[in-house]
């Protein structure tokens, strides 16, 4: 995964409540077999809509989405990180984020910034003209204007994307520990280690 | 040191410990992984992009079942006949390019061994007491019929399973379910676990592992613990088991990769060390008489919504909770069905006999049984017999169960998930009613408007041929 650290540039002035799963990635889109090219069908139908953000060329390729209240509601599809991604949005911030959704965004390295309402009223603003930056390290979102709001983040997912680690290599760092217990289990349950085809 | 009695359950989680966090979070070894075409595409892309390996392929089988179209795979040559739907031939395309590149065993949709998930895993003696199972879908738990630890998990956790061989997992809290006493004539596996789900709802085994015991599901087969255990998901738990016994064993003994020699000695010793100790305790407990089981149904879009098939469509008004009568409501109204009406009253248009829970060879038999010389209502459009795997096709044939099947008017077809979830072309048409053997009566579930009522394989077969839910015990078996 790749690490981040900082995550600066224009950012979707978006600022929508409640937007779930199904707005983030239509169902029809699950019958795909890669994570790629979802970012077409990422907020297919908001992108319909006269006067969108995502479709707007002054917003072309934002790395930030700016969003309202209870962002990523919904079904547990991994698919919508999966479109944020795909579409190259690596940060969202709102004001608050289903648990599901932050936790595969995370798992996709997405970081997911909270902060109260006032802050992202400000950034909408801010976002219309002007690039943000978020910086991880310091826990800080500032704009080219003094603006400066600190969030809080989980640190063992700072941890993570910091170093760009998932939770499958943060597993193989533990390689060790994983081979001595099929050692282990070789010897005592060698009935479930090592299947063998006897018959056709 | 004397010992804390521990349950099944603690047992095996006990024997797959790699690591323990501080937070009490622990790495689990996963014996085996199932992997079917829907959840593990993005599973594979990942690690070819971060350049990773499966680990041990030799834990894994693949095999393609919840796309797969259930009419002829080869022609009258012997030649693989190709999927008409581009979408479903490409998830099969993708997975039989993905296994051979990780070193999984694929078997291919035209393999006389293919079949479902779930069925194939326990056939296959690959699925063990004991051991711990994964595979991306929620009714991974059938294989606790065999005394395994088992359950669905997502595509991010099939990478890490195919990545690392393990799962970082929080300890669930145990739930016994104690069914004594003595069944009744036609009172099915099916109808046993549909009972139990009605009384603890959909969310009584939420956050827990449910433990079945009692003498019922001790002299009950292996067929018919996978029934129950199938459904452990509909109660609200991840994954449901049954001590591995004698039974057990004897079902397990001689499957394709079941162990043989000194590893079998070595097995069946600690498979007989997993059952419960004395005195150990579960977090919750329910007691079930199984004289109060009936052959049961399903009236509404809820698993929990189910009746003996005795009774009447329930109204809203009878139930205490608020939300619980707009639901009944909501449901009534999808499924078009007045309170009052007598279940039997019921007309269907559609049987579907097969999915994971009820498509074994011993399903098959009991459908046949009530079929036997029988023919198939004017009333049912649609009636299709899927078997779980082509190895109880063949075993159904060579029992001339096909004949009867198709003698009785219904269609003998391939093995595959098929209206289970109508992702293949197997679908109910929108305001039909459908008598069904799998597992879920969700609004949709068995294409866009189509009304379920589950069902235990030898109720599904009354329904065929009277055209209406029909109380089994009112037609007698042809033998
Ligand atoms: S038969 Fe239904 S529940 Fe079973 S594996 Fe297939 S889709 Fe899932």
């Amino acid at each position: 995964m790749t690490p981040i650290s900082q995550v600066s540039g224009k950012a979707y002035p978006f600022g929508r409540k409640n937007v779930d799963t199904d707005v983030i990635i239509p169902a029809h889109w699950l019958k795909t077999v890669t994570r790629d090219g979802l970012g077409k069908g990422c907020l297919e139908s908001v992108k319909k809509e006269p006067g969108n953000v995502f479709t707007d060329p002054a917003f072309a390729g934002a790395p930030i989405l700016i969003a309202g209240d209870n962002f990523g509601c919904g079904s547990s599809r991994e698919h919508a990180a999966w479109a944020l991604l795909d579409m190259g949005v690596t940060c969202v911030i709102a004001p608050s984020f289903s648990d599901i959704f932050s936790g595969n965004a995370f798992k996709n390295g997405i970081l997911t910034v909270a902060l109260p309402q006032d802050a992202i009223d400000r950034l909408l603003e801010v976002a219309k003209t002007d690039p943000i930056s978020i910086d991880l390290e310091h826990q800080t979102v500032t704009t080219p204007f003094q603006d400066r709001f600190l969030f809080e983040i989980d640190p063992f997912r700072k941890h993570c994307l910091l170093n760009g680690l998932d939770e499958v290599g943060l597993t193989l760092a533990q390689d060790a520990t994983i081979s001595a217990y099929e050692a282990r289990t070789g010897e005592t349950m060698p009935f479930l280690a090592h299947p063998t085809r006897h018959t056709a | 040191m004397t010992k804390q009695p521990r349950t099944l359950y603690q047992k095996i989680w006990d024997a797959h410990v790699v690591d323990t966090r501080d937070d009490g979070t622990c790495l689990i070894y996963i014996d085996r992984h199932i992997v079917h075409e829907v959840t593990s595409p993005q599973a594979f892309e990942a690690l070819r992009v971060s350049g990773r390996k499966v680990r041990r392929p030799d834990l894994h089988i693949a095999v393609p079942d919840h796309n797969v179209p259930t009419t002829a795979r080869r022609d009258a040559n012997g030649k693989r006949i190709p999927i008409a739907d581009p979408q479903s031939a490409q998830q099969l395309d993708m997975l039989e390019r993905n296994a051979p590149e990780f070193g999984i065993r694929y078997i291919g949709d035209a393999d006389r061994e293919q079949g479902i998930v779930h069925v194939i895993g326990p056939e296959q003696g690959f699925s063990l007491p004991g051991a711990t199972i994964v595979c991306g879908d929620s009714h991974t738990a059938c294989n606790g019929g065999l005394g395994a630890l088992a359950f669905g998990i997502g595509t991010s956790e099939v990478e890490h399973v195919m990545a690392t061989q393990t799962l970082l997992l929080k300890q669930s809290k145990t739930f016994q379910v104690n069914v004594e006493g003595t069944l009744g004539a036609g009172v099915s596996p099916k109808d046993v676990i549909l009972h139990i789900i009605g009384v603890i709802g959909t969310a009584g085994g939420t956050g827990y592992v449910i433990e079945y015991t009692g003498n019922v599901f001790r002299e009950m087969s292996i067929e018919g613990r996978l029934t129950v255990c199938n459904m452990s998901i509909e109660g609200g738990a991840r994954a449901g088991l049954v001590a591995p016994d004698e039974t057990t064993f004897a079902y397990v003994k001689g499957r394709p990769y079941a162990p043989v020699g000194a590893d079998w000695d070595k097995a069946v010793a600690w498979w007989q060390s997993l059952a419960s100790d004395p005195g150990a305790t579960y977090d919750k407990s329910v007691h079930i008489r199984a004289e109060d089981i009936q052959p049961t149904v399903t009236w509404g879009t809820s698993p929990e919504d189910t009746a003996p098939i005795g009774g009447v469509v329930p109204a809203p008004e009878d139930f205490a909770d608020a939300s619980k009568r707009d639901a009944v409501k909501h449901s009534l109204d999808y499924m078009g069905l007045t309170p009052g009406t007598r279940l039997t009253d019921i007309a269907v248009e559609n049987v579907f006999i097969g999915s994971c829970t009820n498509s074994r060879i011993e399903d098959i038999r009991a459908a046949a049984a009530i079929l036997k010389g029988r023919k198939k209502a004017p009333g049912v459009k649609w009636a299709i017999v899927v078997p779980g795997s082509g190895l109880v096709k063949e075993q159904a044939e060579a029992e001339g169960l096909d004949k009867i099947i198709i003698e009785a008017g219904l269609e003998w077809r391939e093995p595959g998930c098929s209206a289970c979830l109508a992702m293949n072309p197997d679908k109910v048409p929108s305001g039909e009613r459908c008598a069904s053997t799998s597992n879920r009566n969700f609004t949709g579930r068995q294409g866009p408007g189509a009304r379920t009522h589950l069902v235990s394989p030898a109720m599904a077969a009354a329904a065929a041929v009277t055209g209406h839910l029909t109380d089994v015990r009112t037609l007698s078996e042809n033998s």
